[in-house]
């Protein structure tokens, strides 16, 4: 039995404790938000917040989640208001949408840790992210402008 | 487009009352052989397959016939209807339409999403939709209010009777509509009163795509249903010989082991004891006739074959004549690779059989023949079959296989599994599993008059069918030439006086399909890069030689034009920066983009910046058009700098994202779109963006260091 938080609400897994967290989430879990791009570690669609780091689930096994916090995109905000969401939303970045899950996970942490990352603190937080639709240059402009809401709700 | 159009005489209305209360409207096209009328006259028979549904509730839904893959048909169908509906866009709801005949795509009489068409071929019936149910609201409210009709109006979803004051929303007015006998024609309206065609348009299904709660095939999930993963065979069209499954029966989880006619089916509760399961298979193969393939031979034999003379898909004037008369004449030899389409959301397919019905969920392009594919395996009619289509985690042409081969495979399980089964590929699987981009050879010789100008132009392509064998063949492949092995070079949109194309179709064992921007994906390259070539061989600067070439072309001069102005065509550039232009026209839209890239340390290409201008006809959203262009510029980019499927000995080499590159953020250019404003159709906008891209970027790498790319992916090696 694993047991750990996942947005905040205590969970316990009957797995193997080398089962991929992604698959705890999203078979055991029925947490669909995150998803499977490669399974490797390479694409960032499994991207999820461990203790507020951002990891690749695909490869982290749960065991590696005992007594921590999951942030899962579900988790993000209740209702579609946390900044990268508005900003994701006014610029209309997805797509297909089925790598913007991972896409704003990893935002969250380099917003998180850097209230005004530059494009090219964007390029190095968001690398491990791919995109197939190609929406690449919509995520900057979200990235920044969700910054900038962030800044004045924290002003407020 | 001013005139206001009519619902045609053969074209069929129904309306109809929905199950709960509300309106229902559905309009059958105009069919061959009169299926439309004797459809009507069996018209009590049929359940009504509605396009839009007018709740009591007020809440709008909009059945969309064509799949959400990114390009935004869940909000430009809405956008058509609403346009004449009026109702209150906050209230517009979007719901994948059931697989019926109804919902068949109005030129390839099937229901598809491809060939970069819903927004020309919708362009009509949605708006008659939207028409039909609007006047017949407002006839439902004058009745009511016993006044003439035309002394109301349509706002927000309410009918209002001015003089009166008298206000009566949709969802009060839908019941009684549905009992209306619907008009026999309707108007629409001109270009010029659009209030939601031709406007930035934030897209509906946004939101459910930052919270998580979109769903794709692979999030659905079934009571009782299991996983399972299927392993395939190392080369194409091999046999199992010998499978010794005990160790993978032996993993916590996993069900079964059945082997099906793809492969064998590990199936358990989840994926990933599937996944261990199969990890754990010991089989022997017997490879079959393809275990010599090797993508290195074919090139070889490629470039032999393209000097004898293939079939002719084009010939005017006297192109040998013209060469042999020729002031100066160059050859150059272009080659392209494989390609997967590597959408983000590998396939997967979830099926539940039962005796007598089948039901299927998965993300697919091709509801139509999946359903007839299924229901054959199934053992069912195709009514027993029913198809619900999710969202799809990209499709790019691989979600319309036309063997429906992750369908077909699905329901071959579920068959074995005795269960509601859901089957995954993994990325691996993805990327070997065939239907690829075929690998394409081009080769050229041009003819320059003493002036420069090309005056003779032979172009042999070598490269699969992928129409051969498909529902398509007899429309498609004429005389020996596939139609979409041609398309982009046949059909030359540069006025030279004698032409000549010819094509070689290879059969080989590696599947191939349809890839988005299909053939243009090839002729796009090595046409525009070529004529690049000609432009430097007869002393032209590459952007007027284009212009005088396209004097009988005014929209793609346009598009040209404004793309070159944009870019700053002729401006010096930072030392080490070089600039590169192309043009293609395909799905009827005509794009120019301007690229700007340096070559870094070890030879990497560095793009900095791609100025994109199209002409797609009257836009529905513009945002999604800018959207589709940056999307086929990162998808086309991709392709030039990364991608290549190779075979070494029957076996495909590459199998997840380390081997099969895509380009990442770090590597978007900053990409600017300019939209031509047109009046004329809408045509196509998911593929364009894509076939101009390559050639314009080895263009701009030739411009800045003299060398020559003529083959995909561009190497390192060949800038160093
Ligand atoms: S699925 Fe985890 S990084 Fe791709
Ligand atoms: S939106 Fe489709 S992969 Fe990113």
């Amino acid at each position: 039995m694993t047991s750990f938080f996942v947005n905040g609400k205590a969970v316990h897994v009957d797995v193997d404790p080398s089962t991929p967290l992604l698959w705890v989430l999203r078979d055991s879990l029925e947490m669909t938000g995150t998803k499977f791009g490669c399974g490797m570690a390479l694409c960032g669609a499994c991207t999820v917040h461990l203790d507020g780091k951002a990891i690749r689930s695909c490869v982290a096994p749960v065991s590696r989640a005992e007594g921590k916090h999951v942030t899962t995109i579900e988790g993000l905000s209740e209702n579609l208001t946390h900044p990268l969401q508005k900003a994701w939303i006014e610029m209309d970045v997805p797509q297909c949408g089925y790598c913007q899950s991972g896409q704003i996970m990893s935002a969250a942490v380099l917003l998180a840790e850097n209230s005004k990352p530059t494009d090219q603190d964007i390029d190095d937080a968001m690398g491990g992210n791919i995109c197939r639709c190609g929406t690449y240059p919509r995520i900057r402009r979200a990235i920044h402008r969700a910054a900038e809401l962030a800044g004045q709700r924290s002003a407020k | 487009m001013s005139a206001p159009a009519i619902v045609g005489r053969r074209e069929f209305i129904r309306v109809g009352a929905a199950v709960g209360g509300g309106l229902l409207v559905s309009l059958y096209a105009p069919l061959p052989g009169g299926a439309s009328e004797a459809w009507a006259a069996d018209e009590k028979n049929f359940p009504l397959n509605a396009f839009v549904r007018i709740g009591t509730d007020e809440t709008v839904t909009v059945i969309a016939a064509h799949s959400e893959m990114g390009q935004g048909v869940y909000t430009s169908l809405p956008m058509l209807l609403n346009e004449e509906l009026e109702a209150d866009w906050s209230r517009i709801r979007v719901e994948s339409a059931p697989v019926d005949k109804v919902y068949n795509h109005p030129v390839f009489g099937m229901q598809m999403t491809g060939g970069s068409t819903t927004s020309p071929a919708e362009w009509e019936r949605y708006r008659k939709m939207g028409a039909m149910a609007r006047t017949m609201l407002m006839q439902a409210a004058a009745k009511q209010w016993n006044v003439d009709v035309s002394s109301c109006r349509a706002e927000k979803g309410v009918v209002i009777h001015a003089a009166s004051g008298r206000r009566a929303t949709y969802g009060s007015l839908a019941n009684a509509a549905a009992q209306l006998t619907p008009p026999a024609e309707v108007s629409l309206k001109p270009a010029k009163s659009f209030t939601l065609i031709g406007k930035p348009t934030r897209r509906l299904d946004t939101p459910s795509k930052t919270n998580g709660s979109a769903q794709f095939g692979l999030d659905v999930s079934v009571p009782g249903m299991l996983t399972a993963v299927v392993l395939r065979p190392p080369v194409f069209g091999g046999k199992v010989t010998k499978l010794d499954a005990t160790e993978a029966l032996k993993v916590p989880g996993v069900k079964a082991v059945e082997q099906v006619p793809s492969g064998i089916a590990v199936i358990a509760q989840g994926f990933w004891p599937a996944k261990l399961g199969r990890d754990k298979l010991v089989v022997t193969w017997d490879p079959g006739p393809n275990a010599g393939l090797s993508t290195n031979q074919m090139l070889a034999d490629f470039r032999e074959l393209a000097k004898t003379p293939g079939n002719i898909a084009k010939k005017t004037g006297d192109p040998a004549g013209a060469l042999k008369s020729a002031a100066k004449t160059i050859t150059a030899e272009y080659d392209v690779p494989y390609l997967a389409h590597a959408m983000m959301e590998p396939l997967n397919c979830v099926v539940d059989l039962r005796a007598d019905s089948c039901e299927i969920w998965t993300g697919t392009q091709f509801q139509t023949v999946d359903r007839a594919s299924a229901a054959k395996v199934a053992g069912l009619p195709p009514e027993k079959v029913q198809i619900h289509t999710t969202l799809l985690g990209g499709g790019f042409g691989r979600r319309a296989n036309p063997a429906s081969d992750f369908v077909v495979e699905a329901v071959q399980v579920a068959k074995v599994a005795k269960a509601p089964v859901k089957v995954v590929w993994t990325r691996e699987d993805d990327l070997r599993g065939g239907w690829y981009r075929p690998m394409w050879h081009d080769r050229f010789e041009a003819g320059l008059d003493s002036s420069g100008n090309p005056v003779a132009w032979t172009h042999t392509i070598v490269g699969q069918s992928i129409m051969q064998g498909t529902l398509f063949e007899g429309m498609m492949i004429k005389d020996g030439v596939d139609g979409t092995s041609v398309e982009g070079a046949a059909d030359l949109i540069y006025g030279v006086p004698n032409l000549q194309v010819d094509l070689h179709s290879p059969k080989i064992g590696v599947p191939v399909q349809w890839w988005r921007s299909v053939g243009h994906s090839h002729t796009g390259f090595s046409v525009e890069a070529f004529l690049d070539e000609v432009a430097h061989a007869g002393g032209k600067d590459p952007y007027e030689l284009r212009r005088a070439l396209l004097a009988s072309q005014p929209r793609m001069l346009a598009v040209l034009d404004l793309a070159a102005h944009k870019a700053n065509w002729g401006a010096t550039l930072a030392a080490g920066v070089g600039r590169g232009i192309a043009a293609h026209f395909s799905f009827d839209s005509y794009v120019a983009q301007v690229i700007e890239a340096s070559v870094e340390k070890g030879g990497v290409a560095r793009v900095h910046r791609v100025v994109c201008a199209v002409d797609c006809g009257q836009t529905i959203n513009p945002d999604t058009v800018i959207a589709q262009m940056e999307g086929g510029i990162i998808f086309g980019l991709t392709a030039a700098l990364k991608n290549e499927i190779t075979l070494k000995d029957g076996k495909v080499v590459q199998s997840n994202f380390h081997d099969y590159q895509m380009l990442r953020i770090y590597e978007a250019p900053k990409i600017e779109v300019y939209i031509v404003p047109s009046s004329a159709n809408p045509t196509g906008v998911g593929e364009p963006g894509v076939p101009p891209v390559a050639p314009a970027l080895v263009n701009a790498l030739f411009a800045v260091t003299g060398k020559r790319i003529r083959r995909l992916p561009i190497r390192p090696s060949d800038l160093a």
